[in-house]
């Protein structure tokens, strides 16, 4: 946050825990105390939907877990809420584990499904349990006694469920902008992209599915405290979608929008169920024809929710340098110049009967810079894909230095030093450059969710963002490392790629088209850098189109066509080659 | 538990099954097609039981009203887009005409019909004219201009038409809950398992509609056209086929099966205007077992869910809805196991 968001949140908290001193009706902390209840929970749907584009129909459920574990263990158990409180939240974890481990590897549609599958199972479960109280449920919760405090469930609770929802809320805020909070960003985006930085993007869903599920069971505590009993109704499937429903609304994606949408539903709620049922002249839940029919009209009119609306009002800071020359990331050293870095030998890709690679070996030694080059469609960026893990192989080896890295993941190659760029640049649009660059970053820092929650990460951020902010200096882009990454130009998104490439610390740097797009200076400022990186150590592996680029920079050239290798020399001997020739022009017959 | 009671609960499992069956294959079909998970399918099952409930009480059904409210809302939307494009009026006068004939014609048959005391048979098919036209109206006013957003996006549309058309029934229907006369009330000895004819209508017509659907898909254009667009809407596009139009027969056809079932099951079981959700969650999951995809394998998993569901509820009749919605994490475990490729923009 800058120094405005911290005002701003400052005086929002004084206002919210000072409120039950004010002279307002009862009422209204009862409203405001559901409007925090409510806002922890679309909290964690704004990370799972709107951050990890992921999503949950069965919050609710989450909330029974923590509400439950709350009444059971206080009423028939006589044990300590703080207790109930742990109790609840590792039963969630466990339920959010199961769910997320058998799902979250399949298609991102799967996760809700069996969301809703959970929601019903689980309210079912608490309607039938004898010693959950069946539909009755579970009665005379005493209030929370906090440093001998008796809390009640008015004024001395408020105080508490808004401490816990603005904890949250900065806990979130600060995930958000942490290393782990730029992996879960990188979800959205496909998986790709974020593998090859090195990300093993299950285990992030999972944690953000989990986060999600804990804020929901702390709500549910929270929310058996306030309420003093707890029955199966409030956590059925409806109020699953309700939760949905608020963090779409308020606006997925911003953590103020999770309060701004569940204060607006709670409001709106109340009045629908009082005019609703006048107007209509029967009574019933008529409110969920309004909250279904106004969410489809957001998702087609404002998908971003209402918070945009006021984020637009809102000046934009760019963040602030709080990082020095001085903040430096450990180098691996590089391989020792000659070394054999890198062998295929005889990869082979088949989608179904094509051949698009077909049985290609080269090498590359340390401190080379080698062009894979050929017509369209000879399979050189397949041949990159296959090298880099991000397509499994048909058949073949690839061996790096001396190991064979053939069936790994790309994260665990890009462990290894390998990084690379995409011939379709892939990069999270709604991040500056400056924060797409860091996630280059991620595989030589280690700050877990924990200590990126708690703000403990900040010397190793500002290692990180000195890290990014060197390598766009180099790259040429440091005047818009503040820029919008949706925002750039191709060719510059392809120099942004490079550099967050460079942020992994790479012994092989493999960059797919990366002259692409750029005018004529911007390719001779490109090639002095690519140069440069040789000199410090960096072995280099280009596919390329711009045959002056590629021969002036390349020391090797691999030629590929129809997805065989053609020939292997210098640029003078490919350029003297006649089967090249005919393979770009054409021959005479 | 002997044997006579394992082939009742067999019988009923395998019944039920019919039924989840056909929404299985109308989710399959709808998401294939135009990768929206329909969750609202169960909604059509439960306006098609109750709309004929109405029609056996003499009333006009508000499914009636909302038709023709749904009509003139998609109508404006129609007249206001052609305003926008600049289109002549001859032409947005054809479209508004094509659009609203049919559900204006067969609002205006069954308020005349409702009073009538017509034959249930006939006040069957009325249902299903009455109830079909939703899916493509549906279609058009909550999904056909996100077309092209993400399966969750969707997804959340899915459910905002689900809360709505619920809350609707409710409006529509009342909180009372009803059960339709038999089709057919013949009864039939085979051993120690008595038949009724119901559920022989209920094998018949779900045998008859799958061999339908899959002469649909294999032996005709609008089949392939639809499974073009299931395939690669762009290629499909590009080949002249309307991703629009497969999209809203899709969803004609889903609503056409939903309300079929909705009257295959009435006879047999009370239907609340709730009722619905849960038994298109059930050919949900069996669609879940098909990972979407399969038609074949949707069949096998929703007489695998009647089954579970069946011998769930003589063991433990309380926990039966947990037992059937737990089952689908084994299906989840099997699938990711079996498919375990995630998503790719």
């Amino acid at each position: 946050m800058n120094s405005l968001g911290n005002w701003a949140f400052a005086v929002f908290s004084v206002l919210m825990l000072g409120l039950p001193l004010l002279p307002v009706p009862d009422f209204w902390i009862t409203q405001s105390n559901m409007v925090g209840l409510y806002a922890i929970v679309a909290l964690g749907l704004v990370l799972l939907t709107g951050v990890a584009g992921l999503t949950s129909f069965g919050q609710a459920a989450f909330v029974g877990v923590g509400a439950y574990a709350a009444g059971y263990m206080v009423v028939s158990l006589q044990a300590s809420p703080w207790l109930a409180l742990v109790v609840g939240v590792a039963l969630a974890v466990m339920a959010a584990l199961l769910l997320g481990l058998l799902t979250l590897r399949m298609s991102g549609h799967y996760l809700p499904l069996a969301t809703i599958c959970w929601g019903l199972a689980l309210n079912y479960t608490m309607a039938n349990m004898g010693f959950l109280g069946k539909y009755d449920g579970i009665n005379g919760i005493p209030s929370l006694n906090l440093f001998g405090l008796e809390l009640g469930s008015g004024r001395g609770l408020h105080v508490l469920i808004w401490a816990v929802a603005l904890v949250c809320a900065l806990g979130v805020t600060n995930l958000l902008d942490s290393r782990v909070g730029r992996a879960i960003r990188s979800l959205k985006t496909g998986s790709t992209m974020a593998e090859a930085m090195g990300i093993s993007t299950f285990r992030y869903k999972l944690i953000a599915f989990i986060l999600a599920a804990v804020l929901a069971a702390i709500s549910g505590w929270l929310f058996a405290h306030f309420q003093r009993t707890v029955n199966p109704t409030p956590f059925g499937l409806n109020k699953g979608i309700e939760y949905l429903f608020m963090a779409v609304l308020g606006g997925v994606g911003h953590v103020w929008g999770a309060f701004l949408g569940a204060a607006v539903v709670k409001i709106i709620e109340d009045e629908l169920q009082v005019l609703l049922p006048a107007l209509l002249g029967s009574s019933g839940n008529f409110e969920v024809i309004v909250f279904g029919i106004v969410l489809i009209l957001v998702l087609k009119y404002a998908p971003d929710g209402l918070w945009t609306f006021i984020q637009k009002r809102l000046p934009t800071v760019p963040r602030a340098v709080d990082w020095t020359e001085n903040d430096h990331m450990p180098h691996e050293p590089k391989p020792a110049q000659g070394q054999r870095l890198l062998e295929v030998d005889q990869v082979r890709k088949a989608f179904g009967g094509l051949v698009a690679v077909n049985d290609v070996s080269f090498h590359i030694d340390a401190g080379e810079i080698v062009g894979l080059i050929g017509p369209n469609g000879a399979g050189k960026s397949t041949t990159f894909n296959l090298v880099t893990g991000v397509l499994p192989l048909t058949g073949g080896g690839v061996r790096w230095r001396g190991e064979s890295i053939a069936g790994l993941p790309s994260r665990e190659v890009a462990q290894r030093g390998i990084s690379r760029t995409f011939q379709h640049v892939k990069m999270i649009p709604e991040m500056t450059v400056l924060e797409n660059v860091a996630l280059g970053a991620y595989i030589r820092s280690g700050a877990n969710t924990v200590q990126a929650m708690l703000g403990l990460d900040k010397a190793e951020e500002r290692r990180i963002f000195a890290e990014a902010h060197r390598q766009l200096r180099r790259i040429g882009m440091e005047d818009r490392m503040h820029e919008l990454a949706g925002n750039l130009a191709l060719g510059p998104q392809r120099l942004m790629e490079i550099a967050r490439a460079l942020c992994t610390d790479p012994s092989l740097l493999l960059l797919d088209e990366p002259a692409a797009g750029l005018r004529h200076k911007e390719k001779r400022a490109l090639s002095d850098v690519l140069r440069q990186l040789r000199d410090e150590g960096v072995t280099l592996l280009l596919v390329e189109h711009d045959m002056d680029f590629v021969m002036g920079l390349t020391d090797r050239i691999v030629v590929m066509e129809f997805g065989i290798k053609l020939m292997e020399g210098t640029p003078a001997e490919v350029q003297a080659s006649p089967a090249v020739r005919a393979a770009y022009l054409g021959t005479e017959h | 538990m002997d044997m006579t009671i394992a082939s009742i609960l067999a019988l009923d499992g395998v019944t039920n099954g019919s039924v989840y069956a056909l929404l299985a294959l109308a989710t399959v079909l709808v998401f294939a097609v135009t990768r929206v998970i329909f969750v609202p399918q169960g909604e059509f099952v439960a306006f098609g039981a109750l709309t004929l409930a109405m029609f056996q009480m003499g009333q006009v059904p508000g499914t009636v009203w909302f038709l023709l409210v749904l009509t003139a809302l998609t109508a404006v939307g129609v007249v206001i887009k052609g305003i926008r494009q600049g289109q002549a009026v001859s032409r947005l006068t054809r479209q508004v005409v094509e659009l609203a004939a049919f559900p204006i014609a067969i609002s205006g048959v069954a308020i005349w019909a409702a009073p009538q005391q017509l034959p249930l048979l006939v006040q069957a098919a009325l249902t299903l004219a009455v109830v079909t036209p939703f899916g493509t109206l549906i279609y058009r006013l909550a999904y056909e201009a996100l077309a092209d957003a993400t399966v969750l996006v969707l997804l959340i549309v899915s459910v905002g038409v689900h809360f709505a058309l619920v809350g609707l029934g409710l409006f529509f229907f009342g909180a009372e809950g009803f059960r339709n006369p038999p089709f057919w009330d013949q009864r039939f000895s085979v051993g120690a398992l008595t038949l009724s004819g119901q559920t022989i209508i209920i094998f018949a017509i779900s045998l008859v509609l799958i061999v339908a659907l899959w002469f649909l898909f294999e032996h005709t254009l609008l089949g392939k056209s639809l499974r073009a667009t299931a395939v690669n809407r762009t290629g499909a596009r590009l080949m002249g086929i309307s991703s629009t139009s497969a999209g809203r027969t899709a969803f004609t056809m889903a609503a056409f099966i939903g309300a079929l079932s909705g009257l295959l099951i009435s006879p047999t079981t009370t239907v609340f205007y709730d009722t619905g959700f849960l038994i298109g969650l059930k050919g949900f999951v069996a669609a879940v077992f098909a990972g979407l995809s399969s038609y074949p394998l949707a069949l096998v998993g929703a007489l695998f869910v009647g089954m579970i569901e069946s011998f769930g509820s003589f063991w433990a009749s309380a926990f039966k809805e947990v037992i059937v919605f737990a089952a689908i994490l084994p299906v989840l475990l099997w699938r990711s196991i079996t498919d375990p490729h995630g998503e790719e923009h």
